[in-house]
């Protein structure tokens, strides 16, 4: 793997991203939109329950976690559909480029935009709503790299998606994040789920993560076990999903997609 | 070759075998042929005969039925980066990106090549492609002529030995296209580059190429010096040549 490669991927999205507000703005205003959105809603919550439940910490760091993981997610597949949208595959992949190259440029380009989304989310939620971190302690930490390497796994396994069907099939990415939020546990416990729901719930890192912060804000304490499966699951998923994408590509290039990407279908 | 002094003209590019059948179609049916350096082969035939699926396949973007190819000795299929380190290629279907200024794009895709002195390379191809005054423009408001200008300098970046070019003045004007021939022809003169050129336009063909090879319904049916071989198929020019090999393929495959 050559480096040089992988900084060229990651050299285009930035020319892409300075020269397009159009670009820059989604990097921050969704994210932003939804901390006012549930800043406000937990205050309201706060006002109108009981004292001694925090819904800041439980709900508008829950939403926080999430948009991190959606932010990371279509880090990737915003970069990979630039490729799409100007017809490049051609221009790429004629190249020496690799693919485990070009896959780690989406990635890398994607650390760059979920940063900027958790940094603007961050600072509204902790100085305009008064959450904070506090309350998770250091395990904030891991909870941020497993939805991290899930985002990851998802953007990959997106990207494959729209690689197979072509460009039409941007259609089903967008709406992933919200197909998985149910089973993911954002706002409820998993065991208010049915049983069959619960079961993909076991397959999903990020319902490890939701559960665990439920239980830190509730009791202090965290499963290991839980943390360390959702660790174990979000790495295999990464493996999972590079396999997957590598898959779809020799694919294209048997079938000879690539070369003809904007036909969709060879038939 | 100049007395005394030593020019190479190994083989730069080995085509073996290739077939590619997509379900019943057999769009390339068993082409083998050479391209040693510093010479231009054209790749001729009608539209569907095969060519681009002949290319994609050179390029790797497209994975043969059977057969292979070797660029410089270097087996595509096993060591793809390697292989296509050495090459490069400039195609009318392909433009680049047309959101990125003609700059960023000779960057990117020099840095993708790995060219030392990229910068310095750089310059040099806007000033030899008259792109100077486009550095800054983005590709998508250069007008046809400038972008296969701009193709053509992203091809010579990493100065290849071997530059896969199709159709590569489709869409210039006489006096452009001239040009843009003169200084291809220079290159492979000049380096050791091998270049393998499709295009439509037979008098160009005649005018740039060393040898010909004619591709029928996946077939090389002919092959030789386009200044001759007309003759020796009782044609006048290389176009009416083309002609028989479009309408008639199977009289020249009897022959």
């Amino acid at each position: 793997m050559r480096m040089h490669r992988t900084a060229a991927i990651v050299l285009r999205q930035f020319y892409l991203l300075r020269g397009s507000p159009a670009r820059i703005l989604p990097l921050f205003a969704w994210v932003a939109i939804d901390m006012v959105l549930w800043g406000f809603i937990t205050r309201y919550l706060n006002s109108v329950t009981t004292a001694g439940f925090n819904f800041v910490p439980a709900f508008l760091g829950a939403v926080l976690l999430w948009d991190f993981f959606i932010r990371v997610m279509q880090g990737i597949t915003t970069a990979f559909f630039e490729d799409v949208w100007s017809r490049n595959f051609l221009n790429f992949f004629a190249t020496p480029l690799a693919i485990s190259e070009y896959v780690s440029g989406l990635v890398l380009s994607s650390i760059f935009t979920g940063v900027v989304g958790l940094a603007v989310m961050i600072l509204l939620a902790t100085v305009v709503f008064g959450l904070s971190f506090a309350a998770y302690g250091i395990l904030v930490i891991p909870f941020l790299g497993v939805l991290f390497l899930f985002g990851i796994a998802l953007g990959v396994c997106a990207t494959a998606i729209v690689l197979r069907f072509g460009p039409a099939a941007e259609w089903f990415i967008w709406p992933i994040p919200a197909l998985i939020s149910p089973f993911a546990g954002v706002f409820y416990p998993i065991s208010t789920l049915p049983v069959w729901m619960q079961a993909i719930s076991r397959a999903l890192p990020p319902a490890y993560v939701f559960e665990s912060l439920r239980a830190i804000l509730a009791h202090g304490t965290v499963s290991p076990s839980a943390l360390a499966a959702s660790g174990g699951l979000a790495i295999l998923d990464v493996v999972l999903a590079g396999w997957f994408f590598s898959r779809i590509y020799r694919h294209a290039v048997r079938t000879g997609l690539i070369a003809r990407y904007s036909a969709e279908t060879l038939s | 070759m100049e007395a005394g002094i030593f020019v190479d003209t190994t083989t730069v590019l080995s085509v073996t075998g290739l077939h590619k059948r997509y379900g019943d179609v057999q769009a390339v049916d068993g082409v083998w042929f050479d391209v040693k350096r510093r010479e231009i082969v054209g790749l001729l035939g009608p539209n569907g005969a095969g060519k681009t699926t002949t290319i994609s396949m050179i390029l790797g973007v497209l994975e043969p039925t059977s057969g292979s190819v070797r660029i410089e000795g270097i087996d595509l299929a096993s060591r793809r980066s390697q292989a296509l380190e050495r090459t490069n290629f400039a195609a009318v279907y392909t433009p680049l990106p047309g959101n990125l200024t003609v700059m960023q794009n000779l960057r990117i895709f020099g840095m993708i090549y790995g060219v030392p002195k990229l910068a310095e390379r750089i310059e040099t191809l806007l000033q030899q492609f008259d792109l100077e005054p486009f550095r800054d423009t983005k590709c998508g408001v250069l007008s046809s002529g400038e972008q296969t200008r701009v193709s053509l300098a992203k091809a010579m970046l990493n100065s290849p030995n071997l530059l896969l070019l199709d159709e590569p003045t489709a869409s210039l004007d006489p006096s452009a296209a001239r040009d843009i021939r003169a200084r291809i022809r220079g290159f492979a003169d000049q380096g050791s580059c091998g270049v393998l050129w499709t295009s439509h336009n037979m008098y160009e063909v005649e005018e740039v190429c060393d040898r010909v090879l004619f591709l029928s319904h996946g077939k090389i049916l002919l092959e030789g010096d386009p200044k001759t071989l007309p003759g020796e198929h009782g044609k006048e020019n290389l176009e009416d040549l083309f002609i028989l090999v479009a309408r008639e393929p199977l009289a020249l495959e009897r022959q």
